[in-house]
């Protein structure tokens, strides 16, 4: 599997409105590959898509080594999700958490000791094992919410917008433990607003009306962009590759 | 399906549910509070009727039917009234439900082997009250009559032999209405309960977003109502314990038939209530919605269910109606197996019925939130 995502001419229709039309889009293994783009420019329904949530209205392409259309089921057993909101139960412990997913995940109950203990090493939630989650910082609710998307060790990880509503420092672990996600060939798919945290990705794909704008390593794309600008960046680019695409 | 992964939903499902402290009254106190209060309210028993009687005979024959009515528990001597005139102003003044006028040819009458006429004054505007009462008043009449004839020093019954009804009412001796009421009470809690849970925890997660979480996983459409369900299930079956064995500790009303074939039969009446709740999960947004929306279904499942008003009096197409419904079916049940002690062999149709509709509500249910979860 050298290609976590190789989708073509993926699009959905919601009656007359089109939200994707027709997109390209290549993962590698170990790669963070960014995905910006305004609200309702198609980011999330493509992630849907992706996830075998949606059923796509035209294209085709693989996920996780499955065929999009044949293998929606089995893809979900191959990826992790983390949604915007870390939707974990807070009335619950992290232990809790973390249980109920393995048993969803349909890990085998003899590795449950072990995988919950190198979740709680990864991410560090020793201290809030056994306290419930409402309580605890979004920092930690956000971690809790990786480890039980990784419990059932996926080879891609969808991220949507998982740094809203955490502090800067969470943020910068946060983006660390991506990034050695990806230094044991785990690929992660992360849709953000935040414009400075692309730079954190290998490369980037700007959707915009259902449409990818531009795609590639973010260095390269600004250079192209405004190449005689160096001291430019990914906003500066994006703002001339939207105006040019409403003019 | 995977048995682990539902195990571990069911487990997380009473870990949430007890949890809350705000469940845990919801769970053991509401059903037996409603339990008492419906017990007391919900009453049809003649019990102290307020009585007023003019006695223009004077005679001890007069004074014996007052007394006969006076001795029995549905009547309350409150006074004698001095004349017809103030007898209808009491009844106006709600001050007495009855009114007696005995005629003063009353005893004379009687002596010269003439039928001697008693007048009772009702108020009609409490109707349903009224018919029991008069009823009720007719019975106290009749036994003093009965009584009266068998003394064999008064005169014999001008119709010497004709027929004399000797009614034997079986299963409630004393038409009691508490006994008929109670296991009703007791199907209709459960009924509440269980659609109440069932829709609200699944509405719960969606408002929460947990549910998005869970589509992307390899969890099943079955898995997870299996996991909503039989938590429910369970719970609901505990409170039929609870609430029958407070039934019968508290109003002492009989179970005459098998406890073990009741639960059975409840177990299929909650296939059907959960499936309702299923149901009412996938048309809900917001867990205000689904508590409304309960609401609707509770109105014409207890009015159609023949809890209070009977089935067999009701138009035709309202039968039909009924017949859809799995609390007039689970009452049958209940009723037959509290008051007449049968079982299976008396009680299958009802059974059956509850299977049938059991497995088209909660199918559709699954149908349905296999289409459109959120």
């Amino acid at each position: 599997m050298a290609e976590a995502v190789a989708v073509r001419g993926l699009s959905k229709r919601f009656g007359r409105f089109t939200a994707v039309d027709g997109i390209d889009l290549t993962v590698q293994e170990g790669e963070i590959f960014g995905f910006l783009g305004p609200n309702g420019a198609g980011k999330s329904t493509t992630i849907r898509m992706l996830c075998g949530i949606l059923k796509p209205s035209g294209g085709c392409g693989r996920v996780a080594g499955l065929d999009l259309f044949r293998d929606a089921e089995r893809i979900k057993r191959r990826i992790g999700y983390l949604s915007q909101q870390f939707s974990l139960y807070d009335d619950l412990t992290p232990y809790e958490n973390l249980r109920l997913f393995l048993g969803i995940y349909r890990v085998a109950p003899s590795l449950w000791a072990e995988r919950i203990e190198e979740a709680v090493a990864s991410v560090g939630l020793r201290p809030d094992l056994h306290r419930i989650v409402r309580g605890l910082p979004p920092g930690a609710r956000q971690r809790l919410a990786l480890a039980c998307a990784l419990l059932h060790r996926p080879r891609l990880l969808f991220l949507d917008e998982p740094t809203s509503g955490v502090d800067p420092l969470a943020r910068r672990a946060f983006w660390e433990f991506i990034g050695g996600l990806t230094r044991q060939g785990i690929s992660a798919f992360v849709s953000t607003h935040h414009l400075e945290e692309a730079d954190r990705c290998g490369r980037v794909a700007l959707m915009h009306e259902g449409r990818i704008v531009a795609c590639g390593p973010p260095r390269r794309l600004v250079a192209e962009v405004l190449p005689e600008r160096p001291e430019a960046g990914l906003e500066d680019a994006f703002a001339i590759l939207l105006r040019g695409r409403a003019a | 399906m995977n048995g682990r992964c539902v195990r571990e939903l069911v487990r997380k499902e009473f870990l949430q549910l007890f949890r809350d402290r705000r469940n845990r009254p919801l769970l053991i106190v509401a059903p037996l509070l409603q339990l008492i209060l419906f017990g007391y309210v919900v009453t049809t028993d003649v019990r102290e009727t307020r009585l007023a009687v003019v006695d223009e005979s004077r005679t001890p024959l007069s004074r014996s039917l007052i007394e006969a009515f006076a001795a029995s528990p549905a009547f309350r001597l409150q006074a004698s009234a001095a004349d017809a005139r103030s007898l209808e102003e009491d009844l106006l003044q709600r001050r007495v439900d009855l009114g007696i006028h005995i005629a003063s040819d009353f005893a004379v009458r009687l002596t010269a082997r003439r039928p001697a006429e008693v007048q009772l004054l009702f108020d009609g505007s409490l109707s349903h009250l009224t018919s029991q009462r008069a009823a009720a008043a007719q019975a106290v009449i009749e036994d003093w009559n009965r009584r009266l004839l068998s003394l064999g020093s008064e005169p014999r019954s001008p119709a010497g032999g004709g027929i004399e009804g000797r009614i034997r009412t079986w299963y409630n001796p004393n038409l009691e209405s508490r006994p008929y009421f109670v296991p009703g009470i007791v199907a209709f809690l459960v009924m509440l309960l269980s659609l109440l849970f069932t829709s609200l925890a699944i509405v719960r997660e969606k408002e929460a977003g947990t549910m998005e979480q869970l589509i992307v996983t390899p969890l099943r459409p079955v898995e997870f109502l299996l996991g909503k369900t039989i938590p429910f299930f369970l719970v609901a079956q505990g409170q039929m314990v609870l609430v029958i064995g407070f039934a019968r500790a508290w109003f002492e009303v009989p179970l005459a038939g098998s406890a073990v074939f009741l639960f059975a039969a409840s177990g299929l009446f909650l296939v059907c209530t959960l499936g309702v709740g299923l149901w009412i999960s996938t048309v809900s947004r917001t867990q205000q919605q689904a508590v409304l929306t309960t609401f609707l279904f509770l109105v014409p499942f207890f009015l159609l269910s023949g809890f209070v008003f009977p089935i067999e009096r009701m138009p035709l197409l309202v039968r039909a109606a009924a017949r859809l419904n799995p609390l007039a079916h689970f009452l049958v049940i209940v009723r037959g197996v509290f008051l007449k002690g049968v079982g299976p062999t008396v009680l299958w149709p009802s059974c059956l019925a509850l299977a049938g509709i059991g497995a088209i509500v909660f199918g559709a249910a699954l149908l349905k939130f296999r289409k459109r979860p959120g």
